[in-house]
């Protein structure tokens, strides 16, 4: 029985190191190749060796897709495909593949730089893992080789994240990534056709929550922002360079435009800017809005938000700044944070979760005295404020998304078990399609039952309809013709051209077949009533009496005579081709059952 | 057939000859193909349409080639729709073509050629079953573009009636519903579409659908296919209208429920959907199911929120709870919306729940256009149901923020459509009030007339929207009639919550003396127009008044009388409300006053000519000032001051001196009474085409004017040119109209005894026999003799205005821009009672050197705020050749007319002159012009010549 295997290496009953491998009809897939922010040894990037203990990977995979740009999807790729080795192609969207060698490098940077590691990859390392990537377009059918093909589906989340159906022959996969069913003020909600895939990956973040309106959420932002801005106040916002910011920049661009505000807002400097480049260039990955007025205005070229200085935050009067990192554990935001921080009149809105131990989270939690470096107390007077925007589908769209693609089987992955427990069960009762959770290393398969289909002649397709009634979607149909198995293709053909094909001479198959049939009358009454019986009986065929005392029902043949034995007892000898092979043994089974006692 | 060959006979062989011979000399079927579509071009009469089909279906019958029997089948149908043609000749014809065609794609245009002549004789109940019938054998064929065409054919023509069906003895066209509905199941989604559309059809056209296609209906609803799924969509909510009360089983349950729940949930649950146009429809559809239990309903706007398995409140939720703890507008703390109480795992619902927040959905979407349809879903079930109208009000609060303007402008519509059925909590107050700040002035406005409307519940909450509305006061200035009168609403709206409101907001103080405000600041006045609504109801108020206030008070009770009503104060009665115990207190004095004005005059007619002048001069003078004073008589007292402006000017015309001295000695003289009778002509069109609400009584009148006016340029130019030749010419024309007066308000005439026109039509016989200069004396001393025509006022009276918001006029910075380019000049304009603004206002720029040009704006530029408001914003493309300096050129508003769409004078046409139509007179048929009807306003510009 043909089957899907597939391997979760990371992001397995887990969140990090995404990293699942697909084995669909003798085709390996790896999709991402992310690391694991919480560890800072071996144990942060997947364990290839899963795939292969000695030998290239290449030999093993024949492609590897990611599906959008965070480093929890592609934070291993350098390693991978440079340290381990891979020479095989990868699949990413052009927006990721623009945007990911960033956040890489930036990555790298804080690895080697920072905390000093060696044995990382380098910045050409990255450059080389980035020359063996191909973008492919949204929609678009990539055949990697001359069976697997994948397409990309639209997925939110973040710019370029994508979904990939992986496909070859009749099976198929759907891999989500990370995905999200709701639009916001940039990306567009994610969609699917019903492609009916075989298997259906998906991320499983928020398995038990069912989310709010967003409206709330933003609107509340606002006029937080709003109102600390007019009390000649200053806003500061940790945020991450890629993403959220982007939309919190859209948001508040709008709103400054809309409300006609002079406050000036800055977006601190470096990586963002990079990125704030592609955004640019990418309109046709945002959403309606931004898609449908970039012609008078594009979105991304902000006009109340400017590039930040050191010194600015030291101007008087209201501001509203975007610092990097998002949990205020150290650079600018931290900084910043420690100027603005004694003034009641400031607010630091945190738009996400932070890792305990992070000022984010302490201040987060209540506390208003933070113990800085050099034993300085600081002591927060500064509003603190928290407003998540998250990303991720929530259960609802999950389950809408399933309800969309109609999938036979699903699979999640980037969840906590405990929560996936819930949905899984969720799954199996209202969709009645089985559900698997694997943990890292664990092996699930599912046994697929594919079409496989078969050319079939025009001439005989017609041929064959035009025989009865209108086809209907509801009952299978019965068709003659020959099957030919030949350089690994099936071909329908009609058996005329079968024999000819096959230089074979055509050879005449006859079945006969005896009913005997008690009837004391002569032969030729017996014969009228059988002829009787039958033309009443079937209606829609052509039952005929020949001259020789014979019957014909279609060129079935029945012919009657008298038993030598037994003259009250008739034989019946019906003789059919074996074409007619329905027909026939539904009509000796018909006699079989005797004649009606008729009165005439 | 005798009968069928004197047909033939009329037919014209010109046309169909001339196709028959190039057919024939057609070499290729792309010769014939050429010569058809040449033919197709040009269109064919009535009368031969009938030998052109004939010579269409022989050559049908010769061609081999599918391509041009195609173009012949639908040049046929082309044919039968030429009106006045009936086709049932061509119908046996018709049917019997089908029988050898092999070609789908001719079949299917044949069918659509049969449904064309059913349309046409729709009539015929035999003709409709014959074409039935072949649509159902043609309903077997394997191509989906034929059976296509059968169902349509069998929706648009199947039998309607009870009645009819049971006699026909056909077992096929028994139960169209039947054939129909076998084809939901069609493997080919564009014939399922067709069937469900088909069925729709039926049910438009009154057949009554059968509850049996329900349950067939909801299968469609998964189909995989968005038109599909579309169309069943409307399928199911036609047979929830048809069926709301039957009960429906759950599946998988014991349980069962109303068919409009039912269908309710399912559409709910097609506001997820994969395609949006699918999300659309069901979103539009879902707001007239009124029928629906509240239960349901309310469902739509619950989402059932849960966090790591349990269940959490919503921010809406958590704002109400807020509010009622007392405990307004904290700021949110981490953790805040802490989860509560765990949910049995067993009983979440993740998908089926149907209703369960389709419309948070639905405000969520990422198409605005869903956005849209889900906001006036919202609006009209809301109307219909107050509950639901209180709880969606969170929600549409939040569509205020929607990013895309129309959505936010179509929900603050709704919400002001639906406010009579609910109060704002303070809160949803605030989050109102911050919209005011918005720099589109169409949502400021629009949230103006939202608070005029909106029931607030606590003082503080009517403090808090006039201290937004002073903050957009001094944000936008533009915004002051607006903003005044949007407080004016909510003064009277609420005397009540005002009343403790009043010591702070005119900050008296008891024992100190606050110094007096500025009269002038918008801001203040603002204020006074709140207290001063609210103390119309409460008459304990004008005693917190200090004595400023009671000046300031009579100051805009003159100024602003549309926004400050008249108030009992005390002690003041004789100053401020000059009414007399006579007068019964419903009736204005204001309008009193008109009327009495206007009897005085019209009584005085025989006074000397000295005093009539002297009278009308003050008549017309106290209307107008009236006018100014009493926004809401203005129109009436133009109206009629324009009429004795027309009026005096004939007497003073009358009067000169011209007439008894040569003419030449007196060309000044004779310049001012041309000069009075064209003005005259340009009042009556003002009059005519700029007021709303003019009735046929007062178009008589005006035309009567008018008539008096032309008889008098008739004479100035009889005075003043020589000869008799060019006389002939206008006195019959003169004579035309008069006639053509006659005839258009022949009822009229018995009112108007010992007018001009009844003197004159009295002398008719006289007239048309007499010489020119004869002519020229009767028509002057018919003019002098005759009486002033008492002017009746209709109902209401408004006079269209048109003010230009921008540009404003006071810029000094010239606009600049490279001659013989163009600029772009946006204008924004008001206009008030203008009926039809598409169609009649134009722009007119007025270039220094006199160079005029006239711009249409587009339809789309028009928008409609409120009855009788519309509003223009357009963009003025402007050029002109180098200039030496900066120069301003003059921007104003035109209503163009014609005297063709005059009211009174169409409807009289139509009804009793439609035959005689030609007859009219030219003259009286084609006037067009244009009045300017608002200031102009004067914008710099400087063209630079282009450098090279």
């Amino acid at each position: 029985m043909p089957e899907i295997k597939v391997t979760p290496l990371g992001a397995g009953q887990d969140v990090g190191r995404s990293c699942i491998l697909v084995s669909i009809a003798g085709k390996n897939v790896m999709l991402d190749c992310g690391m694991h922010m919480g560890y800072n040894d071996d144990r942060r990037f997947p364990d290839f060796s899963y795939i292969t203990q000695n030998g290239r990977l290449t030999d093993f995979l024949d492609c590897v897709i990611i599906s959008h740009f965070h480093l929890d999807h592609c934070g291993a790729l350098p390693y991978f495909s440079e340290m381990v080795g891979y020479d095989g192609p990868i699949y990413m969207t052009h927006p990721t593949k623009a945007i990911c060698p960033i956040l890489l490098e930036d990555y790298r940077k804080i690895t080697v730089d920072k905390k000093g590691e060696t044995n990382f990859f380098t910045s050409q390392m990255i450059k080389d893992c980035m020359k063996k990537v191909v973008a492919v377009h949204l929609h678009q059918t990539v055949q990697v080789d001359e069976e697997l093909e994948i397409k990309a589906y639209y997925a939110g989340h973040v710019l370029g994240a994508a979904m990939f159906q992986i496909k070859v022959g009749c099976e198929s996969v759907v891999y989500t990534g990370d995905y999200n069913m709701t639009p916001d003020r940039h990306l567009g909600a994610a969609w699917i056709d019903k492609c009916r895939p075989d298997l259906l990956i998906s991320e499983s973040t928020y398995a038990t929550t069912i989310r709010d309106s967003k409206r709330c959420r933003e609107r509340d932002f606002l006029k937080k922002v709003h109102e600390t801005v007019e009390r000649g106040g200053k806003v500061l916002i940790p945020v991450f360079a890629l993403g959220r910011a982007q939309e919190l920049c859209i948001l508040l661009e709008t709103f400054w435009e809309r409300m006609n505000l002079k406050a000036p807002i800055y977006f601190s400097t470096g990586l963002t800017e990079k990125a704030n480049h592609y955004y640019k260039l990418f309109i046709t990955w945002t959403n309606q809005k931004i898609r449908k007025t970039f012609v008078q205005r594009n979105m991304f070229e902000f006009k109340h938000i400017k590039a930040f200085d050191r010194a600015f935050a030291d101007n008087p009067g209201p501001m509203v700044v975007f610092a990097t990192p998002g949990m205020l554990h150290a650079g600018q935001s931290l900084q910043i944070f420690r100027k603005w921080a004694g003034n009641e009149k400031n607010m630091v809105i945190m738009p996400g979760y932070c890792v305990q131990g992070t000022v984010g989270h302490k201040i987060l939690s209540g506390q208003r005295k933070l113990e800085m470096e050099g034993r300085q107390i600081l002591e927060v007077k500064m509003q603190v404020e928290y407003m998540s925007f998250s990303a991720h589908a929530d259960a609802k769209g999950i389950m809408q998304l399933i309800r969309q693609a109609e999938p036979r089987n699903v699979l999640l992955v980037h969840g906590e078990a405990k929560k996936m427990e819930f949905l899984k069960q969720k799954i199996e009762q209202e969709f009645h399609v089985s559900c698997y959770m694997p943990a890292n290393g664990e092996t699930t398969t599912i046994f697929t039952n594919p079409s496989i289909p078969v050319d079939i002649s025009l001439g005989l397709l017609k041929r064959e309809t035009a025989i009865g009634l209108l086809p209907d979607v509801k009952k299978p149909k019965l068709m003659h013709g020959t099957l030919i198995m030949k350089d690994n293709s099936f071909r329908l053909v009609s058996p005329e051209q079968a024999l000819k094909e096959l230089g074979l001479a055509e050879h005449q198959l006859r079945f006969t077949c005896r009913v005997h049939i008690q009837d004391p009358r002569k032969e030729h009454e017996t014969v009228l009533r059988v002829y009787n019986h039958l033309k009443g009986v079937l209606k829609d065929y052509s039952v005929q009496h020949l001259p020789d005392g014979s019957i014909t029902v279609e060129s079935i043949l029945i012919q009657a005579t008298a038993h030598s034995e037994d003259q009250g007892t008739k034989v019946l000898l019906v003789s059919w081709t074996y074409q007619d092979e329905e027909l026939g043994s539904y009509l000796t089974s018909l006699l079989k059952k005797g004649l009606p006692q008729s009165t005439s | 057939s005798e009968l069928h060959l004197s047909k033939l006979r009329l037919t014209k062989p010109s046309k169909s000859a001339a196709l028959h011979v190039d057919l024939c000399k057609a070499t290729s079927p792309a010769d014939a193909l050429q010569y058809l579509l040449q033919f197709a071009r040009k269109p064919v009469e009535v009368e031969s349409v009938e030998g052109v089909v004939r010579i269409l279906l022989e050559h049908y019958y010769k061609e081999n080639d599918a391509s041009v029997r195609l173009k012949i089948a639908s040049l046929l149908g082309l044919l039968s729709k030429t009106a006045g043609f009936s086709p049932d000749c061509i119908m046996d014809d018709a049917i019997n073509t089908l029988q050898n065609e092999k070609s789908h794609q001719v079949l299917a245009q044949l069918l659509d050629t049969l449904l064309v002549i059913g349309t046409k004789l729709t009539e015929n109940p035999s003709v409709r079953m014959r074409l039935v019938e072949v649509a159902c054998k043609h309903l077997t064929d394997s191509s989906h573009g034929v059976r296509n065409k059968c169902l349509q054919l069998i929706g648009c023509l199947g039998p309607v009636e009870k009645g009819v069906a049971k006699e026909v003895e056909s077992q096929a066209a028994k139960d169209v519903q039947k054939i129909i509905g076998d084809h939901f199941n069609d493997q080919d989604p564009r014939v399922r579409t067709a069937a469900i559309k088909a069925m729709l059809q039926l049910h438009e056209r009154g057949l009554k659908l059968q509850q049996a296609i329900y349950s067939q209906a909801c299968k469609l609803l998964a189909d995989d296919y968005e038109q599909v799924r579309s169309a069943a969509v409307q399928l199911i909510w036609v047979l929830s209208q048809l069926y709301p009360e039957s009960i429906v089983p759950i599946p998988s349950s014991n349980e069962e429920i109303r068919l409009v729940d039912d269908a309710f949930g399912k559409i709910c649950h097609m506001v997820s959907d994969g395609s949006w146009v699918v999300r659309v429809q069901a979103a539009k559809l879902l707001g007239s199911m009124q029928q629906v239990s509240s239960h349901f309903l309310e469902q739509t706007l619950d989402k059932k929120l849960m966090s790591d398995l349990r269940r959490k409140r919503t921010a809406h939720e958590r704002a109400k709870e807020l509010y009622s703890s007392g405990e307004f507008s904290s700021g949110r703390k981490w953790g805040d919306d802490a989860p509560k109480e765990e949910i049995d795992t067993g009983a979440v619902n993740l998908i089926e729940s149907g209703a369960c927040g389709a419309f948070v959905h639905g405000l969520e979407d990422e198409m605005y256009e869903v956005r849209i349809a889900a906001v006036e879903a919202l609006c009209m079930l809301a109307q219909s149901s107050p509950s639901f109208a209180e709880k969606c009000l969170d929600f549409l609060v939040d569509m205020f923020n929607d990013e895309i303007e129309e959505v936010r402008l179509q929900s603050i519509h709704t919400m002001r459509k639906i406010s009579n059925n609910i109060t704002l909590r303070e809160d949803q107050l605030d989050t109102v009030l911050a919209v005011l700040e918005d720099s589109s002035r169409d949502i400021r406005e629009a949230l103006h007339e939202l608070l005029c409307c909106t029931n607030v519940s606590t003082k503080e909450g009517i403090h808090l929207a006039l201290v937004e509305l002073l903050k957009n006061l001094t944000k936008y200035p533009t915004d002051r009639e607006s903003i005044w009168k949007c407080l004016k609403f909510l003064g009277s709206r609420h005397p009540t919550l005002v009343l403790p409101l009043v010591p702070e907001l005119l900050s008296t103080h008891p024992f100190f003396d606050t110094p007096e405000p500025d009269m002038d600041d918008p801001a203040y006045i603002a204020v006074l127009v709140l207290i001063f609504n609210a103390a119309k109801s409460c008459p304990t108020m004008p005693a917190l008044f200090s004595d400023h206030t009671f000046r300031h008070y009579a100051y805009l009770r003159d100024s602003l009388s549309h926004l400050v009503p008249p108030l009992r104060l005390p002690g003041r009665k004789l100053v401020s409300s000059p009414v007399s115990p006579s007068i019964t207190p419903h009736e204005d004095p204001s309008q009193q006053f008109l009327h009495q004005s206007l009897e005085r005059v019209y009584n005085l007619q025989h006074l000397d000519p000295q005093g009539i002048q002297e009278l009308l001069e003050f008549t017309i003078r106290d209307l107008q000032r009236l006018g100014e004073l009493q926004s809401e008589l203005a129109g009436m007292a133009d109206f009629t001051a324009t009429y004795l402006q027309c009026q005096l000017l004939l007497i003073k015309a009358l009067q000169e001196k011209l007439w008894n001295v040569a003419a030449p000695l007196y060309l000044k003289q004779n310049a001012l009474a041309s000069a009075a009778a064209k003005q005259i002509l340009e009042e009556t069109y003002k009059m005519e085409f700029m007021y709303s609400g003019v009735e046929s009584r007062q178009v008589v009148i005006i035309h009567h004017m008018r008539l008096q006016a032309k008889a008098l340029q008739l004479i100035v130019t009889a005075r003043t040119t020589r000869g008799v030749e060019p006389l002939f010419g206008m006195c019959e024309k003169f004579l035309q109209e008069v006639d053509s007066f006659q005839r258009c308000f022949i009822s009229e005439l018995p009112h108007m005894q010992g007018s001009f026109v009844d003197k004159l039509l009295d002398l008719m016989p006289r007239l048309v026999t007499s010489k020119p200069s004869e002519v020229v004396k009767i028509l002057q001393t018919t003019l002098r003799q005759s009486t002033f025509l008492h002017l009746p006022l209709p109902e209401q009276l408004h006079r269209a205005t048109a003010n230009i918001i921008e540009p404003t006029g006071e810029s000094d910075n010239p606009l600049r821009f490279t001659s013989g380019l163009v600029v772009a000049l946006d204008v924004d304009a008001t206009l008030e009672h203008v009926q039809d603004p598409q169609g009649t206002v134009k722009v007119q720029v007025l270039y220094p050197d006199g160079q005029a040009q006239l711009i249409h704006p587009k339809p789309a530029d028009f928008r409609n705020p409120g009855p009788g408001r519309h509003r223009l914003i357009t963009q003025v493309y402007l050029s002109h050749t180098a200039w030496t300096e900066p120069c301003q050129i003059e921007v104003r508003l035109l209503l163009a007319y014609n005297s063709n769409r005059s009211k009174a004078s169409a409807k009289i046409l139509k009804s009793t002159w439609s035959e005689s139509l030609e007859a009219l007179p030219q003259s009286e048929n084609g006037i067009e012009g244009t009045i300017p009807f608002s200031k102009p306003v004067k914008v710099y510009i400087m063209p630079k010549p282009a450098r090279r």
